[in-house]
């Protein structure tokens, strides 16, 4: 394969390379007064990056045509898909921010471009199929991700997050190359093809030590149980927008990460780390569901339902099928706009003082004063916790569906049950914001109160421009996940169900 | 049938009720909800007069393959027939009856519309993911009901009435995604035709028997439902009562039966021990409430608890006297909530200890009370009668002893109904504020008086309510037939005995 047709293939991750790198440039001298013109100019590379992998996905492209570098890279419908979501969750993340950097006075112009390329690295996360390039595209995410975690400079939470979020990444890419390593020991290869005709045979004692390394590295990047304790405490301090970002685009790069490797590398050991799989979504789904329980905070409380959300999604993985890789793209794609519209909501309300909303109790009561946000929030909290019509429903059908079309009764039996845990914290929103009384506008107390009668108040005064984005966003991905997404499950499963074919094709 | 696709305008009709009343005012929202619940029976009618009795199985069938996994298949017999007939039926009623509801108007309408076009899609579905997702949706309209509108222990009868629900009928889903897998299709008249291998079908019954015992509700599953009923608003309650509890047996009706013959056989001492001790336990825990809708609601469940018991006869008594049953039911229950609810508007409490002598200064609802309670308990002349004598009829002809036991169920439902009845409305005024209630309004006429009648005409006709599910009944019959159970009480045309007889008698002639 020539340079130049390799070179077509990644288009769009050039795009992003030149517009991140020429973005920083402005950024430094045009200082922080551009930033919105920098955001401007992120959202539209973002936009065309998608633009330029629409066709891969559309057309289902698949095989030896789509492999560039010599093996390095696959720029197939699978990772197309991927990359679609992730570009799309990247502009909402650069949407959202400003209204929230703005109030603190620290939006600053690195914001999008840090946005741009961490979305590059997720970029060549998906379409890894070396375990170099793996690495590459993993640490380039993670290092944006580590400084835009800790991007409120002034904030302590904030540089809490950054910091534990970046002692705890570089322990896990450390297991994670320790993983590559005996794996490349044993196997003589880095790239996954290769690995798999090396490991045709049988799975070495050394190997097998390298897969469950592996695994452990991405399970962290995916914050699956048990490397997911890091998950609330960076969710909780980094920014909102941020934190928005961080439940979206990395977790889908990730977890098609996750897929790549272990049906692509160790594709023909399905059973070895199948049980890795089935313990980590199990454990997953329960312990996020229950850790949810008990928080007083609504990033905390949205970074345990991540938790949840993951273990569905590896029940997925766990099959091992290309129905169960379908069933996992599906999920992800009513996901993204599921965590989106909540975080968004989260974003829009704020106290009399513009001062956010951030503890679960704030809610109480939200469907008196700010109905919209409340009817909105109901439909994503019920989509999320999976019952119909909602949407989110189709997203745990279709992976229980693979899941018992893979023989795998019991998984989708406790599965099923450990969901009615999570439903039970998700009602609780629901409770709170329609069933509660709103909290008494006069009460003088330290916790940040609404403004009753509306929006009245000069918080809702001083944030009238941003709004509209928000509110867009916000109707548009609820509208996603409202009971018209049914509408779509066809032209979805098309789209899927190509993509996973595509993943399982060049074996 | 004329090519209207009736179903999905029946679905569609407090589908855009419910958003209407989203976005106007109170007065304005009540008007929209009653319209379209007025709409709605109509086409209910239409559909009734329109079903060809002894015609096809399946009528006013609609297909369109608007999603990928499962279709938009909608089509009734006549078990699903007098089903939506009963809800279109209660609508109105209901919405009628909220009138006390003073907080967020809109939004209660919505619900309530939203709640119609549920319950109609769940008798109307024919693909089974399809039905699922209309069964499982109920729960959110109606965790908003109890939720917002309830009375003071709302919160906790709203999430246990959900969570409840919720795992059994996830059990389902799992059953039916293997179902499907295995049979090929998701309609559900195939499904129903399908003969799944005899050991699987223990398991996949089991599943179903989560989500429909608990819905029904079955005891030991049933405790949702007191704490449901007694914080649901009036409206809530005869819902509730009415139509939502008719979805566990038509569960059974629709998919355990049929579909699992000879699990249903296999473990048809399961369900009819538990309707057993059903019936007398909350019998006799109803013997002792102090609170209205709570002895309502126990009566509820040891009703449904004889629903199940003939539904498990394997007879064509015993399957239309439990259809009876739930018709009869979700009309006589769903008239006593409102009974209730029409003096808890006016003193705004359920102790049956406050009330008394309301004969004297209610005359006209202690006489609609009255009937109620008689046909609540069975009195022949009323649609109680009926359902109840057909179906121990059905479970006699399996077995005396479970037929005794349930019967018991009739004669304690006779103690705890009269025993109501003799404590509100006869005896002295015992509180002068209970004792100055005015009578029925116009308003509340037009709520109780219809349910009368047709409580009447049941109990006199019952073949109106028959005759469209006959067929479909004898056809469910023929299916289970393979895997029924023997009787305890078959009597045999003796063969030997005649003859002495008759030789006897000539000999006497002689």
């Amino acid at each position: 394969m020539d340079l130049s047709s390799s070179l077509s293939l990644i288009a769009p991750e050039i795009v992003l390379s030149l517009a991140g790198l020429a973005l920083l440039l402005v950024a430094a001298w045009a200082g922080d007064g551009a930033s919105r013109m920098v955001s401007i100019a992120a959202c539209v590379a973002l936009a065309a990056a998608f633009f330029l992998s629409v066709p891969a996905v559309d057309s289902g492209a698949s095989g030896a045509g789509r492999i560039a570098f010599d093996g390095q890279f696959r720029a197939d419908a699978f990772a197309g898909f991927a990359k679609l979501l992730i570009y799309l969750a990247s502009i909402a993340a650069l949407v959202v921010a400003p209204a929230y950097l703005d109030r603190t006075r620290s939006m600053r112009a690195e914001y999008p471009v840090l946005v741009l390329f961490s979305a590059l690295g997720m970029s060549i996360m998906v379409s890894a199929s070396d375990l170099l390039t793996l690495y590459i595209g993993l640490e380039m995410q993670s290092l944006s991700a580590y400084v835009l975690a800790a991007f409120l400079r002034g904030d302590d939470r904030s540089a809490e997050a950054g910091l534990k979020y970046f002692v705890l990444g570089a322990l896990a890419s450390g297991i994670l190359l320790f993983g590559m390593s005996l794996t490349y020991g044993f196997a003589g290869t880095t790239s996954f093809l290769g690995i798999r005709a090396a490991l045709a045979d049988g799975l070495p004692v050394g190997a097998l030590f390298g897969l469950v390394f592996m695994f452990a590295g991405l399970a962290f990047k995916i914050s699956a149980v048990p490397f997911h304790m890091w998950t609330p405490d960076v969710y909780e301090g980094a920014p909102t927008p941020v934190t928005a970002f961080f439940a979206t685009a990395p977790k889908v790069a990730a977890v098609v990460l996750t897929a790549r490797v272990a049906l692509d590398a160790f594709g023909g050991h399905a059973d070895a780390w199948r049980q890795v799989v089935v313990f980590a979504a199990l454990a997953s789904i329960i312990v996020g569901a229950l850790g949810a329980i008990g928080q007083a905070n609504i990033k905390r409380l949205l970074a345990y339902s991540s938790i949840n959300n993951v273990g569905f999604i590896l029940i997925g993985l766990a099959c091992g099928t290309a129905a169960g890789a379908s069933a996992m793209l599906v999920y992800l794609a009513i996901y993204v706009p599921m965590t989106l519209a909540a975080f968004v909501a989260v974003l829009m309300l704020r106290g009399p003082a513009g001062e956010p909303f951030e503890r679960v109790a704030d809610l109480a009561g939200l469907s008196r004063v700010r109905p919209g946000i409340a009817w909105c929030l109901m439909i994503v909290m019920f989509s999320l916790a999976g019952i119909p019509p909602m949407f989110g429903f189709w997203g745990k059908f279709v992976v229980f569906r693979a899941a018992v079309e893979a023989d795998l009764m019991v998984l989708a039996a406790l599965g099923v049950a450990a969901s009615v845990i999570g439903a039970f914290y998700y009602l609780k929103i629901v409770k709170l914001m329609f069933f509660d009384e709103p909290q008494p506008a006069a009460a003088g107390g330290t916790g940040p109160l609404l403004p009753l009668g509306g929006r009245t108040g000069e918080a809702a005064l001083a944030t009238r421009d941003d709004d509209a984005a928000h509110w867009a966003l916000l109707v548009i991905a609820t509208a996603l996940v409202s009971p018209f997404g049914f509408l779509a499950t066809g032209w979805l499963g098309g789209l899927t169900d190509r993509a996973a074919a595509a993943l399982f094709l060049v074996v | 049938m004329g090519g209207v696709p009736i179903l999905s305008l029946m679905l569609l009709v407090p589908l855009v009720g419910a958003v209407a009343c989203l976005l106007v005012t109170a007065p304005a929202a009540r008007a929209i909800a009653l319209a379209a619940t007025l709409i709605d029976l109509a086409l209910g009618i239409v559909l009734w007069a329109g079903y060809d009795i002894g015609g096809a199985q399946w009528q006013f069938v609609e297909r369109a393959d608007l999603f990928a996994g499962f279709e938009w298949a909608l089509g009734i017999d006549g078990i699903a027939l007098m089903l939506i007939v009963l809800s279109v039926f209660l609508m109105p009623i209901c919405i009628l009856a909220s009138a006390s509801i003073d907080k967020r108007v809109g939004e209660y309408m919505a619900a309530f519309l939203l709640m119609e076009v549920l319950m109609i899609g769940v008798f109307a579905a024919q693909d089974i993911f399809l039905f699922y997702i209309f069964f499982e949706a109920g729960l959110i309209p109606m965790y908003l009901i109890i939720g917002i509108w309830g009375g003071d222990n709302r919160i906790y009868a709203s999430y246990k009435f959900f969570l409840y629900t919720l795992l059994g009928s996830l059990l389902m889903l799992v059953a039916m995604l293997w179902m499907v897998e295995e049979a090929g299709t998701t309609a559900i008249p195939t499904l129903m035709a399908y003969d799944f291998p005899p050991t699987a079908q223990v398991w996949l019954f089991l599943a179903f028997l989560a989500s429909f015992a608990v819905k029904m509700p079955m005891w030991p599953v049933h405790t949702w439902l007191p704490d449901a009923h007694v914080q649901a608003p009036t409206a809530g309650s005869v819902i509730l009562a009415g139509v939502l509890l008719k979805m566990g047996g038509y569960g059974f009706i629709r998919f355990s039966l049929p579909m699992f013959p000879e699990a249903s056989a296999q473990l048809a001492w399961l369900v009819l021990g538990l309707s057993m001790v059903a019936v007398v336990a909350t019998s006799l825990i109803a013997l002792v409430q102090h609170d209205m809708k709570k002895l309502i609601a126990y009566s509820s469940v040891a009703h449904m608890a004889i629903v199940t018991a003939g539904l498990f006869a394997f007879n064509v008594q015993g399957l239309e006297g439990a259809m009876i049953v739930m018709l009869s039911h979700g009309l006589v229950s769903g008239a006593l909530f409102l009974c209730v609810g029409v003096i808890y508007d006016r003193l705004h409490t359920r102790e049956i200890a406050r009330y008394g002598g309301l004969a004297i200064n209610m005359p006209r609802y202690a006489l609609f009370f009255l009937l109620f309670t008689m046909a609540s308990i069975g009195l022949p002349g009323t649609s109680g009668f009926v359902g109840e004598f057909l179906s121990l009829a059905g479970v006699y002809q399996l077995s005396s002893w479970v037929a005794l036991i349930c019967t018991t169920g009739i004669i304690l439902g006779a103690a705890y109904m009269l025993y109501l009845y003799r404590r509100v409305a006869y005896g002295e005024p015992r509180n002068a504020d209970a004792a100055a209630m005015p009578d029925l309004s116009a308003r509340e006429y037009a709520m109780l008086a219809p349910i009368a009648a047709v409580v009447l005409w049941m109990g006199v006709y019952p073949e109106s309510f028959l005759a469209p599910m006959r067929q479909d009944i004898q056809l469910l019959d023929a299916r289970i037939a393979r895997a029924a159970p023997p009787g305890d009480a078959r009597l045999a045309v003796g063969t030997v005995a005649p003859a002495p007889a008759a030789t006897a008698g000539t000999e006497g002639a002689h």
